[in-house]
């Protein structure tokens, strides 16, 4: 299938879920799983990094729309995209990434995906409960939701991966 | 200007960043502003939609809640109601509104504490004095009867159910009018007898009996049960019917209180009768 059918299906699909799903799950105010920047992990290597940009941004937006959080989530998402290049230079691999592919458990397996995940899933998360608080009073609870929401996102994100294990 | 462009080109990836970051801060900030704006008003129309879908499903798990607001609005619509006000005179007045005067007052409350099994079963209501209950004042359910207050604190109510042998309601059949009192035998949280119907009063299974009205502690005609049984023994003048409650008493939550504005009025003059 055409790599940018698929990330548009990907896109409308990870928005759907969020909003009708994910986004009525608060259990005890702590978790709220946010499984849509698995679009952001799973852009191909090649994608130019102003086309990442633009494109977290538009996804951060679409799930603001929904939530009337204007600008909080799209800020969280373009942050995590300044940060995935990094992330994905540090974890390089010693002959590179092939061409064609994205970093996804299907191509590059469970330990590799889990650290990419993590570290940018915990930048997301940092990011967005930061701005969601809008301030450092309370901090010890913001580090509370950060923890059980990156907790619950990465499960969510690795199920995923495994319910559609295919290249 | 060559040198800047280079600038721009090598560091494009964190301008491209900052730019955006900024604009996501603003629009954070001036969220309100933004949102009167044409853009997110048709995108509103697009998200709306989805919402509607969504909370058509997600409205099952508000029912709870829902549902007690709807009896509290119940509640108070029945306090609109022509059968809770009673006609002061006759009909010379001009205006409807005076014609009408309240006589029976609504309030609705929860069953906190409940019990069927036992001779002597007390139910307790989370409302008490300071929302306006009082002693004696009858406590009912869209179903029918419940019971009568037997004292109240500030908070809560006790009320003596309708399963407890030492309560008496004045009770008739709806079809002929003939009354008798109502009293629970212990032996089914379902069942209650109705005594003191002469023998001669034809009765089937299935007729209605309703409060009399003649205490001064339930308003008539609310529903008490239907005849399930009708027992006649030698010797005696009277019928011993069976009746199925129309309340199930297992499952009560909330209940209505009724307050009868004329009580004092009525019992005064009553009094003033017997002496």
């Amino acid at each position: 299938m055409n790599i940018i059918l698929k990330n548009i299906i990907r896109f409308v699909v990870l928005v759907f879920i969020q909003v009708a799903i994910l986004n009525n799950i608060q259990v005890s105010g702590f978790v709220n799983p946010y499984m849509y920047i698995l679009f952001i992990l799973l852009l191909p290597f090649e994608i130019p990094n102003w086309l990442l940009l633009i494109l977290s941004f538009f996804l951060g937006f679409s799930i603001d729309i929904f939530s009337g959080t204007i600008g909080m989530h799209a800020s969280a998402c373009v942050f995590m995209a300044y940060v995935r290049p990094y992330v994905l230079n540090y974890l390089s691999l010693r002959d590179g990434y092939e061409v064609g592919t994205y970093p996804g458990i299907a191509y590059l397996g469970f330990a590799w995906f889990f650290k990419y995940a993590l570290t940018l899933i915990i930048a997301h998360h940092s990011f967005l409960f930061v701005a969601e608080a809008f301030s450092f009073a309370n901090f010890s609870e913001t580090i509370m939701r950060i923890i059980f929401s990156t907790f619950f996102t990465l499960t969510l994100i690795i199920t995923s991966q495994f319910l559609m294990f295919k290249k | 200007m060559k040198n800047l462009l280079h600038f721009i080109v090598r560091f494009h990836f964190t301008i491209l960043f900052i730019v955006f970051e900024i604009f996501c801060i603003l629009l954070l900030v001036n969220y309100n502003n933004y949102q009167k704006s044409e853009f997110l008003n048709s995108s509103n129309a697009i998200s709306g939609g989805i919402y509607q879908k969504v909370s058509s499903v997600t409205d099952y798990l508000s029912l709870a809640k829902t549902n007690e607001e709807l009896n509290r609005e119940n509640v108070r619509l029945r306090n609109l109601l022509h059968s809770s006000y009673k006609l002061t005179t006759d009909s010379s007045f001009v205006f409807l509104d005076t014609i009408y005067k309240q006589q029976y007052i609504y309030r609705t409350a929860k069953i906190i504490n409940n019990s069927v099994n036992k001779q002597l079963n007390y139910i307790t209501l989370n409302k008490g004095r300071i929302h306006g209950i009082e002693r004696e004042m009858a406590v009912v359910t869209d179903n029918g009867v419940v019971g009568v207050v037997k004292s109240v604190s500030d908070n809560f109510a006790s009320v003596i159910s309708v399963l407890n042998d030492r309560l008496r309601i004045s009770a008739k059949l709806k079809g002929n009018n003939y009354h008798g009192s109502l009293i629970w035998d212990g032996v089914d949280y379902r069942k209650a007898m109705l005594k003191d119907i002469p023998f001669h009063v034809k009765i089937a299974k299935g007729d209605t009996i309703v409060t009399s009205g003649y205490s001064a502690i339930f308003p008539e005609g609310l529903k008490l049960g239907v005849v399930d049984k009708v027992m006649t023994s030698s010797g005696s003048n009277f019928q011993n019917i069976k009746i199925l409650l129309s309340n199930d008493f297992k499952s009560l939550s909330y209940v209505k209180v009724v307050g009868d504005l004329m009580k004092e009025e009525r019992l005064k003059l009553e009094e003033e009768a017997t002496e």
